[in-house]
């Protein structure tokens, strides 16, 4: 499967990812945390060739897909899906349309000039949506839609490439609690239900505890954890996020549940 | 798959079938234009577009062997020829300055919010439309007729419309310029020039220079064309050794590859300037 070897990017003299290396065997999902500026963008970005390796090797079923360059290179992007912070969808365009933007690397660019997608594409596309639960939201514009539900489309968008990687890249970052829950389920159903690898940079502790099957831990561009979430305590938490004593895990937390439970625990008797 | 959703998929296709439908329409109208009128403008043309296609190349080609073969004298041709080419650039440079600076004025003063007269700003825009509509040449023609040839009428020319064109140009980021430092400033007692001087100009002045950048590329091309009709500098230099005909190609050849190069040249140093304004310097 996918297997990240000594993964290096540098900007100048300035290194966001230093040599990160792991290794996935069956389809699993991963959550990788760490502070903001850990190198877990960089990561994902590597990942899916949207940003270029300075060192190190990606391979996927024992296929080197570092230096894949041109329609090769795009292929790869096609079965690693991407999924953004802020959606990235083209906010003119109808939510079917976004949807069918998964499929434009087995399209030319004259028949996705005329918007000529097969009959059974916009069928599958319309699937994917009910799946989500927004199939209503199909001829609106994404722009009209909510964050929460763009996310969606977004997802959509991604399953819709039919890929065998999804990689999420702060997907909850910019949505409510509630939205992040429907978010991460939905990841996790994905995850469940078709086997594909989910990797899901996140910047909650409890989400990745909640959700994922490992977590990875980033810190200044380098792998300092990578286990199950039984084995993240909470001194390697704050070894992660380099944090002192004064650090709990709800500090950090985006969920309704915490909230409430740190509420309280607050609240102090008049 | 339930009924809701195949009564979505349903409205969905019968919209797309509408879309492409309408668009199919479009494209074959536009088609169809095109062609009717290509077909008009040839008849029309006294030699006939398919007739002539096959002689596109033969003055480029004699200018290209003339100067080949006479390809010894082009380094002095070239020297004998800056001057002129200076004289081009000089116009160009006044007419941008002077043209940025009205256009400056004309724009604070037809920009909604920022007006110093609200109630006049149709005059100064439909102003700045006159500006714009007569094309330099004209102006150019006019003013050569009234004032004999030469740079300055050049010079004014392409300012009207340099100022006309940045007018409209500045005035659209002024209006997304941020109102809350002229309220401030307002607030003080401050006049409206000493509002926009401090509360406006810093903020949209990256972007203004952006723009006149720009223009002054495209005011290099237009002061050599004004050469044509008497304006002096490289295009009437220009226009002399082309319509000589052969004998002078290899001056035609040298100044051709003057006014290349120097277009060549700004292009290079504005794009960079220019990005470096509207992104920031690269760290």
């Amino acid at each position: 499967m996918l297997a990240i070897d000594r993964l290096t990017k540098r900007f100048g003299d300035k290194t966001a990812v230093d040599a990160a290396s792991f290794v996935t065997d069956k389809p699993t999902m991963i959550g990788i945390i760490g502070r903001s500026g850990a190198g877990k963008s960089t990561l994902l970005r590597m990942i899916n060739r949207l940003a270029e390796p300075t060192e190190g090797r990606i391979t996927y079923n024992g296929e080197d897909v570092t230096h894949l360059s041109g329609a090769r290179r795009r292929d790869w992007q096609s079965r690693c899906a991407m999924i953004f912070q802020q959606f990235n969808l083209v906010p003119r365009m109808d939510v079917v349309s976004n949807v069918l933007h998964g499929t434009l690397n087995r399209r030319s660019t004259l028949a996705t000039m005329f918007n000529l997608y097969p009959q059974a594409d916009i069928h599958t596309a319309i699937d994917i949506l009910d799946r989500l639960g927004i199939a209503e939201q199909a001829p609106k514009r994404a722009e009209a839609l909510s964050g929460g539900q763009q996310q969606r489309v977004a997802i959509a968008r991604a399953l819709m490439q039919d890929p065998d990687i999804i990689l999420a890249d702060e997907p909850i970052a910019s949505l409510d609690p509630m939205n992040a829950q429907i978010v991460m389920e939905a990841l996790r159903r994905i995850h469940d239900e078709d086997g594909r690898t989910v990797i899901c940079n996140l910047h909650t502790l409890d989400t990745s505890r909640r959700y994922c099957d490992r977590v990875i831990g980033m810190r200044d561009g380098r792998i300092v954890f990578d286990g199950t979430p039984a084995q993240l305590t909470t001194g390697v938490a704050r070894d992660i996020y380099g944090a002192g004593a004064d650090f709990s895990e709800a500090a950090t937390s985006t969920e309704i549940e915490t909230l409430n439970q740190a509420g309280a625990a607050i609240r102090v008797p008049a | 798959m339930t009924d809701a959703t195949a009564q979505i998929q349903a409205n969905y296709m019968a919209l797309v079938n509408r879309r492409r439908l309408y668009g199919g329409l479009t494209l074959a109208v536009f088609a169809l234009l095109m062609i009717s009128g290509f077909n008009i403008a040839d008849d029309r043309n006294a030699g006939g577009f398919w007739d002539g296609l096959h002689n596109i190349g033969d003055y480029p080609a004699d200018v290209l062997s003339e100067a080949w073969a006479k390809r010894a004298d082009l380094p002095g041709l070239l020297v004998k020829y800056i001057p002129a080419l200076i004289e081009t650039i000089n116009i160009a440079a006044v007419s941008t300055l002077v043209g940025a600076v009205a256009g400056l004025f004309l724009s604070l003063l037809s920009t909604r919010g920022l007006a110093r007269w609200p109630r006049a700003i149709p005059v100064f825009r439909r102003f700045m439309d006159l500006m714009r509509a007569i094309p330099e040449i004209v102006i150019a023609l006019m003013l050569i007729f009234v004032m004999g040839g030469g740079p300055v009428p050049a010079m004014i020319a392409i300012a009207i419309h340099t100022a006309g064109a940045l007018g409209k140009m500045f005035s659209e980021v002024a209006e997304n310029a941020d109102l809350k430092p002229v309220d401030g400033l307002k607030s003080t007692g401050a006049t409206w020039s000493q509002q926009m001087l401090l509360g406006v100009i810093p903020q949209i002045a990256p972007n203004y220079l952006s723009y006149a950048l720009l223009r002054f590329e495209i005011n290099i091309r237009a002061s050599a064309i004004l050469g044509f009709v008497g304006a002096g500098g490289i295009g009437y230099e220009l226009r002399n050794a082309m319509a000589w005909g052969p004998g002078r190609f290899d001056e035609a050849a040298a100044i051709f590859i003057l006014l290349f190069a120097t277009i060549v040249a700004f292009d290079q140093v504005s794009s960079r300037y220019r990005d470096r304004l509207t992104k920031g310097a690269r760290a």
